[in-house]
C-alpha cells in the first residue's frame, strides 16, 4: 500500500494503537513521579504550619517553578487526550455490544474495567484541587520578617468543612483503583513481562498504588482533626 | 434407540438470529429436548437444527469446520464467554455435560466492529487473514529440505515460538476483549515468526505492518485486561502482547536491516 512515507514513521508511531497506549504510559509515570514527589511534600503538613508554609514559599520563589508547572500541565493534557482517544475508539470497536458478557474471573478486575471513570472522576477532582488550593484564598503570614503565604491556614479552614473531607477522600479511592491497574500495566505497555519478575512487580506496583492513596487520604483527615480541635 | 431417549437434558436455549449483515438481529427462545451429556455443544445445536429444518423453518448458521479443535473455525459467545465455560477449549471440544437439565444457554455471535455478522451466529473473520497477509514473507529457501543443524535455534526461542505458534486464529482474543482489540492475535503472530531465525530478516516490516493493518482494520486498543489470555483455547500469554508492543516500539525509532544499517520501508 505504501501510504506510510518513511520519514513520517514517527509520526506514525503517534497515531498507531500502541504509539498512542505508550504515550500515555510515559506521561503516566511522570504523573506518578510527580504524586510520589507531591506525597513527601505534604508529609510537612504533619510538622506544622512553619514547614509546609516555607517548603511552598521556597517552590513557589523558584524561577523555574512557571516552566515545571507548564511541564506537568502538558503531560496532563498528554494523557488526557490520548486516553479520550482511545477510549472513544475502543467503544467504536464494538457497536452491537453483548446481551450477556461475563468476565472469566480469570482476566479483567474492577479497576481496570472502570479506568477511564477512575479516570473521568480525578480530572473532575483536579479541577476543584486547583481552584481550592492553587487558585484558593492567599492568607499570609511571616516567619523572621519573610512574608509567605500561609497555606496551613487555608488546609485547616477548606477541610474543616465534612464535605471537603468526604470529597477528597472520594476521590483517592478512586485514584488507587485507577493506579492500581494503571501502574502495573505501565510495563506491559512498555514490553515489560516476565514469568519470573511480573507478580513480583504487580505487587509492588499495587503496594505503591496503596500508600499514595492512603497517604493523599490522610492529610484532608488530619487537617480535619485539626480543625474541630 | 440408544438409552439416552427420554433421560437426557432439556435446555432453553436464546439465539441470536440475523438474516445478513445489513439487517437489525434479535435474540429468539428454543428449547431442545433429550440432549445427552455425551453429545458435543456443536452436535446440540445440529439437532436444533434438525428439528427447526423439520418444522420447515430456517436453521441457525454456524462456523465450525474440524470439530476436534485444531482449525480455529468454531466461535460462539455461549452465556457471556468466548467458547463457552471451560478453559482452555474450544466451542467444538465443549461437551453438554458442562450444562444441567433446565438450564437457559445465551448464544451469541463473536462481536465487534471488525467482525461484521454474516448471518446469525457466524462472523465474518477475514480481517485476522488480512492481518495475516500485511505480515509478507519469511526468508525461507524452497527446493529440498535443508540439513536440519544449518541453521541453529535457541531453545527458549524454539518453544516461545511454538507456544505463540499453537495460536487458531479463532479471534476470541477479539471476542472476549473489551475493547474488541487483536493485540493478543498479532502478537501470537509476531512472535511465532519473529522468534526464529528464519522469520527475524523481517521482523522489523512485519511489527510495523501488522500492526498498521490491525489499526486499519478497526480493532480496539488494549487495556491489559488480559480477558483474551482467559479465554484463549490454546492457552496463549499476555507475554506475546508485551513482545509486540517491544518490537513495535524498537521498529519506529530503531530501524535495522540484517546487517544491521538502517533500513526504510512503506
Ligand atoms: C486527570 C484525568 C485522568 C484521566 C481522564 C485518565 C484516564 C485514563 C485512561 C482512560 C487510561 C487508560 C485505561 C487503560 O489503559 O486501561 C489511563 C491510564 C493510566 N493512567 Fe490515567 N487518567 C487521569 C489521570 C491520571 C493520573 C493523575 C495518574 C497518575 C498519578 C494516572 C495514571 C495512569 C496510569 C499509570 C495509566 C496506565 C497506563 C498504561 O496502561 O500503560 N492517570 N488513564
Ligand atoms: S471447529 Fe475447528 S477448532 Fe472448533
Amino acid at each position: 500500500m505504501g501510504c506510510c512515507s518513511s520519514n513520517n514513521n514517527k509520526f506514525y508511531y503517534c497515531s498507531s494503537s500502541i504509539g498512542k497506549k505508550q504515550l500515555m504510559a510515559i506521561s503516566a509515570v511522570m504523573l506518578v513521579g510527580f504524586s510520589i514527589a507531591h506525597m513527601i511534600g505534604n508529609v510537612l503538613i504533619y510538622f506544622g504550619p512553619k514547614y509546609i508554609n516555607l517548603y511552598g514559599y521556597h517552590l513557589t520563589s523558584n524561577l523555574l517553578l512557571p516552566l515545571a508547572e507548564l511541564l506537568l500541565a502538558s503531560i496532563f493534557i498528554v494523557h488526557i487526550i490520548f486516553a479520550v482517544i482511545l477510549v472513544v475508539e475502543n467503544y467504536l470497536a464494538r457497536p452491537v455490544k453483548y446481551h450477556m458478557k461475563v468476565n472469566s474471573g480469570r482476566g479483567a478486575n474492577f479497576a481496570s474495567a472502570t479506568m477511564p471513570w477512575t479516570g473521568a472522576i480525578m480530572l473532575v477532582f483536579l479541577i476543584f484541587h486547583l481552584i481550592n488550593f492553587r487558585f484558593g484564598t492567599i492568607y499570609m503570614t511571616s516567619y523572621d520578617g519573610i512574608e509567605v503565604r500561609d497555606v496551613y491556614r487555608l488546609l485547616i479552614e477548606f477541610f474543616s468543612n465534612p464535605l471537603n473531607l468526604v470529597l477528597y477522600v472520594t476521590a483517592m479511592i478512586a485514584f488507587a483503583f485507577h493506579l492500581g491497574h494503571g501502574i502495573q500495566s505501565i510495563f506491559q505497555t512498555v514490553g515489560i513481562n516476565s514469568p519470573k519478575y511480573t507478580p513480583c512487580i504487580q505487587k509492588l506496583c499495587l503496594l505503591l498504588s496503596l500508600v499514595l492513596s492512603v497517604m493523599f487520604s490522610t492529610y484532608p483527615i488530619w487537617s480535619y482533626i485539626k480543625s474541630i480541635q | 434407540m440408544s438409552e439416552y431417549d427420554n433421560n437426557g437434558m432439556t435446555l432453553f436455549l436464546k439465539i441470536w438470529r440475523q438474516k445478513c449483515c445489513s439487517e437489525k438481529g434479535e435474540m429468539v427462545n428454543y428449547t431442545v429436548k433429550n440432549i445427552s451429556a455425551d453429545v458435543s455443544f456443536l452436535e446440540m445445536l445440529d439437532i436444533l437444527n434438525q428439528d427447526l429444518i423439520k418444522k420447515g423453518e430456517e436453521p441457525v448458521v454456524f462456523d465450525h469446520d474440524c470439530r476436534e479443535g485444531i482449525c480455529g473455525a468454531c466461535s460462539l459467545v455461549i452465556n457471556g464467554e468466548p467458547h463457552g465455560p471451560e478453559v482452555l477449549t474450544t466451542t467444538c471440544q465443549l461437551h453438554m455435560r458442562k450444562f444441567k437439565d433446565g438450564d437457559t444457554i445465551v448464544i451469541e455471535p463473536f462481536r465487534a466492529k471488525a467482525f461484521p455478522v454474516v448471518r446469525d451466529l457466524m462472523v465474518d473473520r477475514t480481517t485476522l487473514d488480512d492481518v495475516i497477509t500485511s505480515g509478507g514473507y519469511i526468508s525461507a529457501n524452497t527446493g529440498a529440505a535443508p540439513e536440519s543443524n544449518a541453521i541453529p535455534v535457541r531453545q527458549e526461542n524454539a518453544e516461545l515460538s511454538m507456544d505463540a505458534a499453537a495460536c487458531i486464529g479463532c479471534g476470541a482474543c477479539v471476542a472476549a476483549c473489551g475493547n474488541a482489540s487483536a493485540m493478543l492475535f498479532v502478537g501470537a503472530k509476531v512472535s511465532h515468526l519473529g522468534l526464529l531465525p528464519q522469520g527475524k530478516l523481517e521482523a522489523q516490516e512485519r511489527v510495523h505492518n501488522m500492526v498498521k493493518k490491525m489499526d486499519e482494520l478497526g480493532f480496539g486498543n488494549c487495556t491489559n485486561e488480559a480477558e483474551c489470555e482467559a479465554v484463549c483455547p490454546k492457552g496463549i500469554k499476555l507475554t506475546n502482547i508485551a513482545r509486540l508492543n517491544r518490537e513495535f516500539a524498537v521498529s519506529s525509532f530503531f530501524k535495522k536491516n540484517d546487517s544491521g544499517t538502517k533500513q526504510e520501508w512503506s
